[in-house]
């Protein structure tokens, strides 16, 4: 992939909006690369954890608002009780979620689901589906 | 021994066989349980985001509800219910400011939450309350014979807050078996997630977990995969039936709540395990070994 990286996005609202939102120091991250080894969710992921971070650093907030990977993350936290700088990746992703979110992008339509999709799986599914895919 | 118990929503439907199963070993084991007046759900999932207050009120307000039975400890027995209450309980502890605006929004609560309740799981309370040895004593039918590999997922052990056991080989479940008389079967993917609420809208991904959990168990030589958690028991136990479409050579397992096997122990009515809830059926392998 060819990017160009630019001092203003670097310093751009958006890195400054991941930050506050998910409270994490994302320049702390030394790309070590344990959070994406232990996830359990990387052979479905277009950007790994790791990189998102790296991403988020660098500003690349198209790339990460329209990647898959932000979805396919279930904030298992396995990630974040591994990093060896004691970062959140976990809440960094939601930070990115939130964002989309904010917009009224719901990544899930409620309205699309079939009643027998809906009838099937427990309230605990279906609420937190909504919470975390949902504005 | 008395216990203020929240239930949350899915014990109330299709985790009834939980519910029941925990109420009857309570009962026991001569706790008495009493239910929450007016309790809402939780949210399911810890608002994760510094800005997002508004979704910490839901687990705040059961804790006000916890203070009205003049209690000072709750008892969960969902998974997903812990972590939620407890995080936000936590979160809220720690930043009086947060907690000063939460209140403010709930100003028609007679009651003010002060951090004063304490967040506990089922577990918790058998390990560290009633200890493990007494419920030993009260075993009359031990699980002989039954290999069960304990499935702890994600929501009991992480993050770090919840401190409940050991991040990456937690054991209390394991413990738990041995008590009863079963076989705790060791299985590298018993802290693996089950792809969680991704069953709704990725039925496949979830399949693939399912699989790779569950054949991991099967291989270890389990009998039965044991859990604490509504939405890990769906995608482990109502999701084989995907798992089997993609993978045909897959074996099913029965799933069951760890409070099952403990009130088969403890020789609880088989009623108050809700078999009928299952889609795999226990009952053939339970009946077989004979435990009902
Ligand atoms: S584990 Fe932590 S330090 Fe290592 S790459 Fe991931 S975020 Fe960066
Ligand atoms: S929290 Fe998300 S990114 Fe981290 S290990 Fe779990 S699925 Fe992967």
């Amino acid at each position: 992939m060819r990017t160009n990286i630019t001092r203003q996005q670097i310093h751009s609202p958006f890195v400054a909006k991941i930050e506050e939102l998910s409270g994490q120091n994302l320049l702390a991250c030394y790309q070590c690369g344990k959070c994406s080894a232990g996830c359990p969710s990387v052979d479905q992921m277009d950007i790994l954890p790791n990189q998102i971070i790296r991403f988020a650093q660098l500003g690349m907030g198209q790339e990460l608002t329209e990647s898959k990977s932000i979805w396919i993350c279930a904030s298992c936290m396995t990630c974040n009780v591994r990093c060896p700088k004691g970062i959140d990746i976990a809440e960094v992703i939601e930070a990115i979620r939130q964002i989309v979110l904010r917009k009224r992008k719901d990544h899930v339509e409620v309205k699309k689901l079939t009643d027998k999709e809906k009838a099937e799986v427990p309230p605990i599914a279906l609420i937190s589906c909504f919470r975390k895919f949902t504005s | 021994m008395k216990l203020s118990y929240f239930p949350g929503c899915t014990l109330k439907n299709h985790a009834k066989n939980f519910e029941d199963s925990a109420l009857c070993s309570l009962k026991k084991l001569g706790i008495d349980v009493e239910e929450l007046d007016r309790w809402n759900c939780c949210g399911t999932v810890f608002s994760m985001t510094t800005d997002d207050l508004i979704h910490h009120l839901a687990p705040v307000r059961n804790l006000i509800r916890t203070k009205e039975k003049n209690s000072d400890k709750m008892m969960t027995l969902c998974a997903m219910c812990y972590n939620t209450i407890k995080r936000s309980n936590e979160r809220v502890k720690s930043d009086q400011e947060s907690l000063d605006i939460i209140n403010d929004l709930m100003y028609k609560e007679d009651v003010k939450y002060e951090g004063d309740v304490e967040v506990l799981h089922l577990l918790e309370i058998l390990k560290n309350d009633i200890k493990f040895e007494n419920i030993q004593q009260k075993v009359v039918k031990p699980l002989k014979d039954l290999k069960i590999a304990n499935y702890y997922g994600c929501y009991l052990v992480r993050p770090k807050e919840i401190g409940f056991d050991d991040l990456e080989n937690p054991t209390i479940m394991d413990d738990l078996t041995s008590i009863l008389g079963g076989q705790d079967i060791d299985f590298p993917y018993k802290t693996e997630c089950c792809g969680a609420y991704e069953t709704v809208d990725r039925t496949d991904m979830v399949a693939n977990r399912t699989y790779q959990i569950l054949s991991s168990a099967i291989n270890h030589g389990a009998d039965v995969v044991s859990v604490s958690c509504p939405l890990c028991f769906f995608n482990l136990d109502a999701r084989q039936k995907q798992t089997q479409q993609k993978f045909p050579e897959f074996q099913n397992i029965p799933i069951l709540y760890f409070s099952q096997l403990m009130a088969m122990a403890l020789g609880c009515d088989e009623k108050s395990m809700n078999f009928n809830l299952h889609y795999i059926d226990p009952r053939p392998l339970l009946k077989e070994k004979g435990f009902i």
